[in-house]
């Protein structure tokens, strides 16, 4: 079970390979005390990590076989579920909705994560209370955020329609326009968590050396020829890190989803992981629920191995 | 800034960045701001055009109202049971594979440890339909094993704390064990004491994660005596679609308790974020 934090999973967390790793052992094979006192220590939670995830999602492949109502017994379809996903239009509008969530939000949060961060890492005035407004709602639940955001995008009593109509500017339908819903869900995932974009490169920030940043000042460089070919490749690690997290989230986007809209207005703000909620527990078909919950964890992997693929290739080592 | 003082451009008395970090700060705030005030708004107050910003009184009319109209404080209770259980189960259970994992040599470590990792890559949802069937079948469903269980641990937890441990020095270790300590005995006396930021971090994510967790609720309970906080708050705004008063005022009892938090521990909660995300 992954932590589900900031908003599902860290799949973009750092892979395996790291230090310590010792192939076979210097001293020989392990001797049986020492291996029993190991597995003492480790098979608790390995047992129920690998019970809660491995056999489950070797299970759902079984699953995505059948036609299965989750109440009478399931019948083997073979892969007519898949057949069926690769031409269900309602599959293919979830995942360009997901899609167009995933391009706005996923750019919009780095890149403005960079900009708060490098904003919040100088040394001004009002430091920390700026940090810790930009952070709170960070801790705020999809929840509490979706009901807030209800409230405050309420088409007649909300408070975006009000600052629109002081400023003269038309009144909008925001959650309720099936043109404006996902991007006002943008900006509500937005004002949720770009506080952890805005972490992840203040710490980057503060790890650049700042030897090396004294040595561009005296070398000559203004303080945008510092930030351009100092700080900036410094960064490229974390980048590559915060845009993986992020995709991940995108492709996720469920909470806020059934906590404003719960899909409407028109469908048009069903995402991938909404439709797969929906086939399963509301329509009750598990079997193609499982087929799109393989779908989608293989348009996960894809993308996540393509992001990780180019960070490399722009030698950019950030796994 | 050491050479900063070298700038030959007049000075500004303030930075232009306050420009960009003061409305952005107020956008950031404001809607939490206004969730506490309205939760303390009488109707009439959030029942008019335009919207009240401060309250003409303070009202605690959606306080009581969630009192006696939801079981709030059976939902609060159950969310505490879910991220104290939570919490405890990944310190517990984290701490120890992560230490064995790190440190002790044994039979299948390698395999072990990389079978368990390599979850790290299976999403939620892949999982959501195995795990309420296997859940449904040990008779879980509607019990408040079912919100817990998937909460104990982590195979992200486990990395976190190998991770940790890797880079602590041995020699403390063979030191204990000179003095006749045995391999529990080492890792309790010895390690867990020097653990102590690092258990704090996992505390923190582990509180984050089970505190607003929704999906797993969602899906394994339908029993509103067992509702946790967030679950009961997002079906509670399906019947009181306009009622505001209520709804902020349950916002503010689910947001409360890890806002305070927040503020009294943001440097550890700073710490974690950056630790945890590239520290690793």
């Amino acid at each position: 079970m992954a932590i589900t934090f900031p908003t599902h999973d860290l799949n973009g967390a750092k892979p395996p390979f790291g230090r310590g790793v010792v192939k076979g052992g210097a001293e020989g094979r392990p001797s049986l005390r020492s291996t029993l006192t190991g597995w003492a220590f480790c098979a608790p939670a390995t047992l129920l990590i690998l019970g809660l995830s491995v056999f489950p999602a070797g299970w759902a492949f079984f699953l995505s076989l059948q036609k299965n109502d989750l109440i009478t017994p399931a019948t083997n379809v073979g892969f007519a579920n898949y057949k069926v996903l690769a031409q269900d239009p309602d599959m293919f509008a979830a995942a360009w909705h997901t899609l167009f969530y995933a391009l706005m939000y996923v750019p919009t949060s780095v890149i403005g994560g960079l900009l708060l961060a490098i904003a919040l890492n100088r040394p001004i005035k009002f430091q920390w209370f700026y940090r810790t407004c930009i952070f709170v709602p960070f801790v705020a639940s999809a929840a509490a955020t979706g009901i807030l955001a209800n409230f405050v995008f309420d088409e007649k009593f909300g408070a975006a329609n009000n600052v629109l109509r002081l400023m003269g500017l038309p009144q909008q339908g925001f959650l309720t326009d099936k043109h404006q819903a996902m991007m006002v869900i943008v900006i509500i995932s937005l004002w949720g968590s770009i506080g952890f974009c805005v972490l992840t490169y203040l710490a980057a920030l503060q790890d650049v050396s700042q030897d090396i940043l004294d040595a561009a000042r005296v070398d000559g460089a203004n303080k945008w020829q510092t930030f351009r070919y100092v700080t900036l490749p410094e960064l490229g690690p974390v980048t590559v890190f915060t845009a993986v997290w992020q995709l991940i989230a995108a492709i996720q986007l469920f909470d806020l989803v059934f906590t404003t809209t719960k899909g409407q207005p028109l469908n048009s703000t069903v995402t991938l992981v909404f439709y797969l909620y929906r086939m399963a527990f509301m329509e009750f078909k598990a079997g193609y629920a499982s087929a799109i919950a393989y779908a989608i964890f293989a348009i996960t992997m894809i993308l996540t191995l393509f992001m990780v693929w180019y960070g490399k290739k722009s030698k950019v080592e950030a796994f | 800034m050491a050479l900063a003082a070298r700038s030959t451009k007049p000075k500004l008395p303030f930075s232009l960045w306050h420009f960009l970090l003061a409305p952005t700060a107020l956008v950031f705030v404001i809607p939490l701001v206004w969730m506490i005030l309205t939760s303390f708004m009488p109707d009439s107050d959030i029942n008019r055009f335009p919207p009240r910003f401060w309250p003409t009184t303070f009202s605690f009319g959606g306080y009581s109202g969630l009192w006696t109209d939801s079981d709030i404080l059976l939902w609060f209770r159950n969310t505490l049971i879910v991220s104290t259980l939570g919490v405890v189960g990944h310190l517990a259970l984290c701490s120890l594979a992560g230490y064995g994992y790190a440190r002790l040599k044994f039979f299948g470590r390698n395999m072990g440890f990389f079978m368990m990792v390599g979850t790290i890559m299976v999403p939620t949802q892949l999982l959501m339909i195995p795990t309420f069937i296997l859940f449904s079948r040990m008779g879980a469903i509607n019990t408040m094993a079912a919100p817990v269980i998937p909460w104990l641990t982590s195979a992200f937890g486990v990395f976190m704390m190998r991770q940790f441990f890797l880079s602590l020095p041995r020699d403390l270790e063979d030191a204990g064990r000179l003095d006749g300590c045995n391999q529990f005995g080492v890792f309790w006396h010895i390690i867990l004491p020097l653990a102590k930021p690092a258990l704090a971090t996992l505390a923190i994510f582990t509180l984050l994660g089970t505190w607003n967790d929704l999906i797993w609720p969602l899906i394994s309970i339908s029993d509103e005596k067992l509702y946790t906080l967030q679950l009961g708050l997002a079906n509670f705004q399906g019947t009181r679609r306009t009622q505001w008063q209520l709804l902020m005022a349950g916002n503010v009892v689910a947001t409360l308790p890890l806002l305070v938090a927040f503020l009294a521990a943001q440097k550890q909660f700073v710490a974690t974020m950056t630790f945890s995300g590239m520290k690793g």
